[in-house]
């Protein structure tokens, strides 16, 4: 499998390596870029930063493993992530994430990341969204939701086609 | 009667108002910077000048402006640490990696009211006379960082960003840069490592303080969302002016997040220590009280990293009357919503964030959903912080789930008591040991009572042979 990254995408990847003194400094921002284009980041893509930035694979494959929000396998087409902390708990958030699983047919006593068969929908607990006061929340993709009653989380699923 | 007083909410949530540039300059956006711009120096007494930076951060020392992003350090003291005989550049770096459980009050600035943060910001920046500038947002604020950036573009077509700003010689670049899921990389120095593209790692201090040895070993200024907002305000009113705001040493105002179980959670701003962590709870203006039919069981004053208070618990607080210092018996709930009175009843107001806790919470539930999420974040370089809070978790999970034993109370809490102290290289250490160490000191009674409970259950079911309680799921 070759991998290419389109010459858009890499025009705005040259654009943010700008941003610092230090070309290094670019690797978070050039993984989100590529974890945006293609869903998770390969082990050519990591090799793909390395190069572009001068540095060893090693170098941007301990940030793929210790950053939770890159994946090294592809998640569902809808990730939905569900706050798992204290205020979003005690506004009933451990009952949506179990109302996502049991929908979507997945275990809903595990918290980490479970995608669906057809790939479709990824559901996993994540910490504090710095949304508390207005819980539960998720996120649905790059979109914020509050205040989610097990109605409006069937209206977000039904809205993902 | 107590009451919001807003300076930075001003704005942000008037209908009609929008994050775009045209509005902000319509409600008197970047007016203060012109101002600050256009300062000429000051002659002095004996001849010399005291240059338009100088004067600036003299206004925040005057301001008595204190941190917003958890420490609640002098604004002033930290910009005058900044390391200006070096040579090297300064660097500044916005916090907005906004993750203490509890909080959410840069949410609504950065997607609300972008420009206010970028005009502080580049106030800031003129002041300690810094060229490049970063704005590090966590990762899980995708729409955040994209509105930061049209600010930004905006801010530059007209001329407030970039070379020769308003035509001063002032040069300033600021950007985005997008963390990616870990709560450590708020902590200033991990943010730094992060934003060097590498493992969000904190650094040892001594010798790595930001504002000697910082970003790319230079010194940097570390400011949170919220301190930035302010410094606007004060070039527009100065630092006198500010300080006249909220109580002596605790000035102008704070955005308290409020949630967990009250009738109107939500961001409310207060002159610091004009309102009581009661009034907060109950007044109809903030959180309107509890849910029908509950009673206040704990408090957790200053974000999930602080010390928990207990319903009716009593403090001795230190007041001047009369010229005199005496100390006052203080209801928790009579507590001014300040840095130190906080602070002398044991907790802090941290990043401001009030979580409210009824009776009907599983306090020992509480607990073990906190714990989990220091067991998760810890970035594992201190031995005692990577296996003393997954211990933690493990025990509380263990105590949640039917496994639990008596002594698991004095078990958390000798664990809890052997991480904090120097033993770690950053603030995680105590951070993730206060709520255990409160919540097991405070509420010891039910911590044994279901260990003992547990050990009972256990004990039958050895007897009879039959299990009493399904297989704990998670
Ligand atoms: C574990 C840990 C997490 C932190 N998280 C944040 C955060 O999310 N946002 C923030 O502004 N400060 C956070 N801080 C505080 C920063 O280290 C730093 O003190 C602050 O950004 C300084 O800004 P201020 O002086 O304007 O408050 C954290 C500190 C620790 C120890
Ligand atoms: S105290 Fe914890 S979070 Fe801080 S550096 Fe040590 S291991 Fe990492
Ligand atoms: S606890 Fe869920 S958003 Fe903060």
């Amino acid at each position: 499998m070759s991998f290419t990254v389109p010459a858009n995408l890499e025009a705005e990847i040259d654009e943010l390596i700008t941003h610092y003194p230090v070309k290094r400094s670019a690797s978070l921002m050039l993984l989100h870029a590529l974890q945006e284009h293609f869903g998770h980041i390969s082990p050519e893509a990591t090799q793909w930063v390395a190069r572009k930035l001068g540095l060893q694979p090693i170098n941007v494959h301990e940030l793929v493993t210790f950053y939770p929000m890159f994946r090294q396998s592809a998640p569902g087409k809808y990730q939905i992530k569900v706050c798992r902390t204290l205020s979003c708990a005690l506004g009933g958030s451990h009952q949506l994430h179990e109302h996502f699983c049991t929908k979507l047919g997945l275990d809903p006593h595990a918290h980490g990341l479970q995608t669906t068969k057809d790939g479709k929908f990824s559901v996993e607990f994540v910490e504090c969204l710095a949304g508390c006061g207005m819980a539960p929340v998720m996120m649905c993709n790059e979109d914020f939701h509050e205040g989610v009653s097990t109605a409006k989380a069937d209206q977000i699923l039904g809205g993902c086609k | 009667m107590p009451q919001e007083f807003k300076l930075i909410l001003k704005h942000l949530d008037n209908p009609g108002y929008t994050p775009d540039i045209e509005c902000y300059l319509r409600h008197g956006g970047y007016d203060a910077l012109k101002k600050a711009l256009a300062m000429s120096p000051l002659d002095l007494a004996d001849g010399k000048k005291k240059t338009p930076q100088e004067q600036l951060r003299d206004e925040v020392m005057k301001s008595g402006l204190r941190g917003r992003g958890g420490a609640g350090f002098s604004c002033g003291l930290k910009w005058s640490f900044a390391d200006r005989r070096s040579g090297k550049p300064i660097y500044l770096i916005c916090n907005a990696d906004e993750s203490e459980p509890g909080t959410f009050k840069d949410r609504q600035i950065i997607h609300k009211d972008p420009h206010q943060l970028i005009e502080g910001m580049i106030i800031s920046c003129f002041a300690n006379d810094v060229k490049l500038a970063y704005i590090y947002i966590r990762g899980e604020m995708p729409k955040g960082a994209k509105l930061l950036n049209t600010a930004l573009k905006e801010a530059r077509a007209k001329g407030f960003l970039g070379k020769n700003i308003l035509g001063s010689g002032y040069d300033l670049e600021i950007h985005v840069h997008r963390g990616a899921g870990a709560y450590i990389c708020g902590e200033e120095t991990g943010l730094i490592e992060s934003l060097e593209g590498k493992r969000p790692y904190p650094r040892i201090k001594p010798p790595y303080f930001p504002a000697v040895l910082g970003l790319y070993m230079c010194p940097t200024i570390v400011n949170n969302v919220e301190t930035l907002c302010n410094v606007k305000h004060i070039a527009t009113m100065g630092g006198a002016e500010f300080a006249k705001l909220g109580t002596p040493n605790n000035t102008g105002t704070r955005i308290v997040s409020l949630s967990g179980q009250v009738k109107r959670p939500g961001y409310y701003e207060i002159e610091v220590g004009k309102a009581t962590i009661g009034q907060l709870i109950n007044d109809p203006a903030f959180g309107g009280g509890l849910r029908p039919g509950r009673s206040l069981k704990a408090v957790i004053p200053g974000g999930s990293s602080s010390k928990v208070l207990k319903a009716g618990e009593k403090f001795k607080l230190k007041r001047k009357v009369e010229g005199k210092d005496v100390e006052v018996e203080t209801d928790m709930l009579d507590l001014p919503y300040d840095f130190d009175s906080l602070q002398q009843a044991g907790t802090m107001s941290g990043s401001s964030a009030i979580i409210v806790i009824d009776d009907s919470v599983d306090i020992v539930g509480a607990l073990a959903n906190l714990s989990e999420f220091y067991a998760q974040e810890s970035c594992g370089q201190c031995t005692p912080c990577r296996e003393g809070s997954l211990w933690m978790s493990k025990t509380l999970h263990r105590l949640t789930h039917g496994g639990g034993r008596k002594q698991d109370a004095e078990y958390l809490a000798k664990i809890a008591d052997n991480i904090p102290g120097g033993k770690t290289i950053c603030a995680f250490g105590e951070a993730c040991s206060w709520p255990v160490q409160s919540f097991v000191a405070k509420f010891k009674d039910e911590f044994v009572a279901k260990g003992a409970a547990d050990e009972e259950r256990r004990a039958k079911e050895a007897a009879t042979g039959k299990k009493e309680l399904a297989a704990a799921p998670h």
